[in-house]
């Protein structure tokens, strides 16, 4: 138990108690994202419950009766203990999730898991690429990013959906647009004749954008196989390997390395991951019997 | 101090970068800049494919018309890419309609000009053939990861 108890605490930014036991928290808000996705707003129970995390960690959610998911936190590590988490409707779990009211109580464990490597950005252009959902574990680092502006050169966040109707916080990408210190390109799959932004997959704006490779880190969240053709297309910019990142998801069920759901080859998601450097998981990356 | 000819933007344009002089000097010939009011159609599905363009700024819709959907945008060119490759091979008739989607300047390519040089220098034709080769395979891969869905529930 120890040596669990220890690995668990070197990478997670707050503390945790029992990582097995629920801590209440009420719902705020629920908030329609777009048809599919939502976003549950929360708030501890007990006020004086310290809570503190990393860009990129997730949280255990437990619907009562029905079940526990991993959810990535998606809100300002910065403004806690408001925590925010962005999810679909894609399972028994989140389907009563999306029931719930403002009011109602959930349980929590977390933080778990490793975090996107902000700090190391420092001084560095900062790529950002997310698909689809994968923008919400990415937020919380644009948040952290846009808060410490002046120690990063450029930001650049690519992000690609499916169509103009599922791209996720829309106003806040509106807002940081405006900033005019954040580079944010926006592309979809399909789109109708009235939208005038970009259409095609989101690796084809790797080539164009605006940073330096030889000083660039990137971070990456979606579908795997996007991840994969963005993996290439950062390579073929030049963009060292060990300075990518990406997000793994795996069935994370325990969050503490206990229950090996989410073994990843040598490693599990939800101790080791969900953020990887590349080099620690470019063997694997890819392969179907994994 | 007014510009002559077309040779330095097609050496400064990613998609000529590196080519020998004598070639850029070859195809600066078949070459004229163009500009496109946002909304203006550039070309449309049917028509002869005889020339294709080289963005420098801007950016176009390439659209079809999906029954019941009506008009649908399946990939947009910005600076730096090309657009169109129907002046290479027969029937030499556009597969999409393009259409500026904001003012847009561009190089235009006389297709049939550009060919004729092909023809007479394989050299040239071969610099060609492989640079739309290459975007040709770009959109190939770019086009069977949208196929994907990737983004949709199962993903």
């Amino acid at each position: 138990m120890a040596p669990m108890l220890e690995q668990t605490e070197a990478v997670t930014a707050g503390p945790v108690p029992d990582p097995m036991l629920p801590v209440p928290y009420r719902i705020q808000r629920v908030k329609q994202e777009t048809g599919d996705t939502f976003t549950l707003e929360i708030l501890p129970e007990d006020p004086s419950q310290g809570f503190t995390f990393a860009p990129g960690q997730f949280n255990m959610l437990y619907v009562f009766g029905v079940g526990e998911v991993p959810i990535s936190i998606s809100s300002d590590p910065g403004n806690v203990p408001l925590l925010k988490h962005t999810t679909r409707v894609v399972g028994t779990v989140t389907k009563a999730m999306r029931q719930l009211k403002r009011g109602e109580v959930m349980g929590i464990r977390g933080p778990f898991g490793s975090h996107w490597p902000v700090e190391e950005a420092t001084g560095r252009d900062v790529v950002i690429v997310a698909g689809g959902i994968g923008l919400a574990p990415l937020r919380p680092a644009l948040y952290r990013l846009m808060a410490e502006r002046s120690k990063f050169r450029r930001i650049v966040l690519l992000y690609g959906t499916r169509t103009p109707e599922d791209m996720l916080y829309r106003h806040e990408l509106e807002r940081w647009r405006g900033k005019f210190d954040l580079e944010i390109q926006v592309t979809v799959d399909r789109a109708a004749s009235t939208w005038r932004g970009n259409v095609g997959v989101v690796t084809t704006m790797i080539g164009r954008a605006p940073f330096d490779p030889s000083n660039t880190l990137a971070m990456l969240c979606g579908p795997e196989i996007m991840m994969r053709f963005t993996v290439m297309e950062l390579l073929k910019r030049g963009v060292a390997a060990e300075c990518v990142y990406l997000s793994a998801e795996r069935n994370m069920k325990c969050g503490i390395g206990f229950c090996g759901h989410c073994q990843y080859g040598p490693t599990f998601v939800c101790k080791d991951g969900p953020v990887f450097a590349l080099p620690s998981i470019a063997a694997i990356l890819g392969k179907s019997e994994i | 101090m007014i510009q002559t000819t077309l040779e330095p933007i097609l050496r400064e344009h990613p998609f000529f970068q590196g080519m020998e002089e004598q070639h850029i000097r070859l195809i600066a010939g078949c070459s004229k800049n163009v500009r496109f009011a946002a909304g203006e159609v550039i070309f449309r599905e049917g028509d002869p494919a005889d020339h294709f363009y080289l963005i420098r700024e801007g950016l176009v819709s390439v659209q079809f018309v999906i029954p019941h959907d009506g008009l649908t945008t399946v990939q947009t060119v910005g600076g730096g890419e090309v657009l169109g490759w129907s002046w290479l091979f027969p029937p030499y008739r556009w597969h999409f309609d393009a259409r500026a989607q904001q003012a847009t300047h561009a190089l235009a390519f006389d297709g049939k000009c550009l060919r004729a040089k092909c023809d007479e220098d394989h050299d040239l034709g071969y610099d060609i053939y492989k640079r739309f080769m290459q975007v040709v395979t770009e959109r190939l891969e770019a086009t069977r990861l949208q196929l994907l869905d990737m983004y949709g529930t199962h993903a």
